[in-house]
């Protein structure tokens, strides 16, 4: 027996709810440091606060122990010019990061991993992380180094001879994180969502003194009082999303990535930038057939694709070493695809292992590819299946799914304006990992919440106690617990998809003031005529239709950052009929948006606010010892 | 048996298929499930409810820490089926 359908067959009712509800009950904690959200960046910022002597909550809306999109595994620590194997300088580097994708980098971000992230590794390995090829398994792969048993990836070497990425066997990497926590103190409430920030008198814009929260499974109630937050739940997925039967798995992420940072920081006032940005949505699950999707898709990495008739194409998604001749992903599909309508190439691709050196084969699909995000169940059941890289070729999904529908969106990019601290637009309040705008990977997670926890806990030993406000705390009981009191009315999947039909209405291929007004328009009716019968039959539902107001409050932030940008960006993927000059250079900038006094109050910052990474990064950083092992 | 009165059920409606014969009803999964699909069974020793099976991100992390090998095997949707090719003859499998 396993599905609610046997239970009911073999039983003759229902499973009574297997935990105590207790939608009445509240537990209090009073800290120095909360942290929001128990990914990798999450637990680095525990970390790095706890090690500054702070106390510190984490509280986490899944199981701290595989939660956030590096939970089951990471595949690559990216960017980590201070490793001994490097060929490139940190600040450097940096600084070409910053300056990628059309100069909407965010620089003090990239400083901080290019600074530390090996540092986080090294200690990661002492903590249980894997990180060499200590049984020289992989002996004579390329990119392993003998001396250090450490495994460079052939990526960005083609082009930039740089052994600035390393990889990794990341599937360890949680369950250590998580343990290391513990050791420290660290006190971990799971399967608590947090809900909002308090602040101080419970004025919007005032300093942060903590969050309130509630339990999926019990429905307790949490007020977390706290000298200082950091926010590291993630950005925002499904915002475009429409599908009511496969809401778990129609995304690169997890249903649980919902915005509810950006949502909760949003109400309590904080400034964001980059929030008109979107991508293609990546409908990537399951098995993953989308291109360029990790394990599962055969475009990945160094493999090399063959066309159906054994063809070898032009292109692969990493070269691999000596390997400049070839296009690496972007405009060089498009050259592909015409190839493939003229009939010089057949449908499908496939990934060629067979013609792969032994060892090279090796590392990439039993390492690799096993070691990234969801990728170990996949190799598992290809093996299982009875695929053999030996002898078979994977098939590659690029121009066989079609393209992403045209208004199908993904946020992308937008996040929490910070400063040299990593804090936020308001006092008390700290942000990592895709928190901040234009994150990166793995290690930039893991390198700025590290960063983060040691800056909050700086500021929490020295900041007078949180005196929250009992009025606020009341109104957002009465706010999260109104579904719970309704047995029917809207649920939170039609909730869910509703908002996201506004979205691929109003905000996506074809964008214009007018369409933006819409939207806005819409969500404001949603909210007054839906979001009040929404409705949940118990703490677990709950979680999800809280989780849809933080996804309807996420697209309001987009659409009124989106209205603020009066011009088309092709870097943004941002355009605007009402406006279609792309990147003008007055518009090369970043536009800021944050609620004041009931409106949205637009500004701008220049693209290298933060000024020269550098002698900044140094200034602010003068007691820093490196990696503490 | 009875034939019951239910709604269509969610789909895809078994992320994993456990086997009631290794399964012990640890519910390490149920404690490890970053979206909690699963709740126990209020059999003692009983496999895992699969409760809310159309919320899974198919992760894997259910089947990757069973401490029991063989209890919980992956069950991916029709849907997602993969492809290979075998390379000398050309013959297509699937997942």
């Amino acid at each position: 027996m396993s599905t609610f359908q046997e239970f009911v067959g073999n039983e003759g009712h229902a499973p009574l709810w297997p935990y105590e509800i207790c939608y009445d009950r509240e537990q209090e904690i009073e800290t120095d440091v909360l942290v929001i959200g128990g990914g990798i960046a999450g637990c680095w910022a525990a970390i790095g606060a706890a090690r500054k002597g702070a106390r510190v909550a984490l509280v986490e809306k899944s199981a701290t122990v595989r939660s956030g999109a590096g939970g089951p595994g990471c595949d690559h620590w990216c960017d980590a010019p201070a490793n001994p194997l490097s060929k490139v300088d940190p600040d450097q580097w940096a600084e070409r990061l910053t300056k990628g994708f059309g100069g909407y980098g965010c620089g003090i971000g990239r400083e901080i991993q290019c600074r530390e992230n090996y540092d986080a590794l090294l200690e990661l390995e002492k903590m249980g992380g894997k990180i060499r090829d200590l049984d020289d398994t992989f002996k004579g792969a390329e990119g392993r180094d003998e001396k250090t048993k450490l495994l460079i990836s052939p990526r960005m070497n083609p082009f930039h001879d740089t052994n600035v990425v390393i990889r990794v066997w990341g599937t360890t990497f949680k369950p250590a994180l998580k343990k290391e926590c513990e050791r420290l103190g660290v006190k971990i409430f799971d399967r608590v969502m947090a809900t909002g920030l308090l602040t101080e008198k419970g004025i919007q814009g005032g300093r942060v003194l903590g969050a309130t929260g509630v339990n999926g499974r019990t429905g307790e109630f949490m007020i977390f009082k706290a000298k200082a937050t950091i926010l590291c739940s993630s950005s925002g997925g499904s915002v475009w999303l429409l599908s009511t039967e496969l809401s778990g798995y129609n995304t690169m992420s997890p249903r649980t990535v919902s915005g509810d940072g950006i949502a909760m920081a949003w109400r309590a006032g904080a400034q964001f930038t980059l929030m008109e940005r979107s991508g293609i949505v990546g409908i990537a699950p399951g098995f993953k057939h989308r291109w360029y999707t990790g394990a599962g898709d055969a475009s990945y990495e160094n493999v090399p694709l063959v066309d159906a008739g054994g063809k070898e194409l032009p292109i692969v998604t990493e070269p691999g070493w000596g390997k400049k001749d070839v296009d690496r992903m972007g405009s060089g599909w498009a050259s592909i695809r015409e190839r493939v309508l003229k009939g010089e190439y057949s449908l499908p691709f496939y990934g060629d292992f067979p013609s792969m050196p032994p060892i090279e084969r090796e590392a990439v699909w039993n390492m690799l590819l096993k070691e990234e995000c969801t990728g170990k169940i996949i190799v598992d059941s290809y093996t299982e299946a009875g695929f053999d890289p030996g002898q078979d070729q994977l098939q590659n999904y690029a121009l066989l799914e079609g393209s992403s529908p045209a208004q199908w969106r993904e946020a992308a990019g937008g996040g929490l304006v910070i400063d040299w601290d990593l804090k936020t637009s308001l006092e008390g309040l700290y942000a990592a990992g895709t928190q901040l705008f234009s994150p990166g990977d793995h290690s930039f997670a893991a390198a700025t919440g590290r960063y983060a926890g040691r800056k909050a806990a700086s500021y929490a030993l020295v900041a007078s106690e949180p005196i929250v406000s009992k009025e606020q705390i009341s109104a957002e009981k009465a706010r999260i617990y109104a579904p719970a009191g309704r047995r029917n009315g809207v649920d939170w999947k039609e909730l869910h998809a509703g908002i996201a039909r506004v979205m691929q209405y109003f905000c996506s291929e074809y964008k214009t003031d007018a369409l933006f007004n819409m939207a806005i328009e819409t969500l404001e009716e949603i909210e007054e005529k839906w979001v009040t019968t929404l409705f949940a039959m118990d703490p677990h539902k709950l979680i999800r239709s809280l989780e849809d107001l933080s996804i309807l409050t996420h697209a309001q932030v987009i659409l009124h950052a989106s209205r603020a940008r009066k011009a088309s960006s092709q870097i943004l993927n941002f355009h605007r009929i009402d406006y279609p000059q792309v990147d003008p250079p007055e518009w090369h900038k970043f536009i800021t948006v944050k609620p004041e006094n009931g409106n949205v109050k637009v500004g701008e910052l220049p693209l290298d606010y933060w000024g020269n990474l550098k002698q900044n990064y140094e200034a602010h950083n003068r007691d820093y010892t490196g990696a503490s092992l | 048996m009875p034939m019951y009165a239910l709604p269509n059920a969610s789909t895809p409606g078994r992320p994993v298929i456990f086997n009631p014969e290794i399964c012990d009803g640890c519910n390490t999964c149920v404690d490890h499930c970053p979206i909690d699909v699963f709740i126990p069974n209020p059999n003692q020793g009983g496999c895992p409810i699969i409760l809310h099976p159309e919320e899974c991100w198919y992760c894997g992390t259910c089947v990757n820490d069973c401490p029991r090998p063989g209890a919980a095997a992956f069950n991916w949707p029709l849907q997602q089926r993969g492809y290979w090719k075998n390379k000398k003859t050309g013959h297509v499998f699937r997942a």
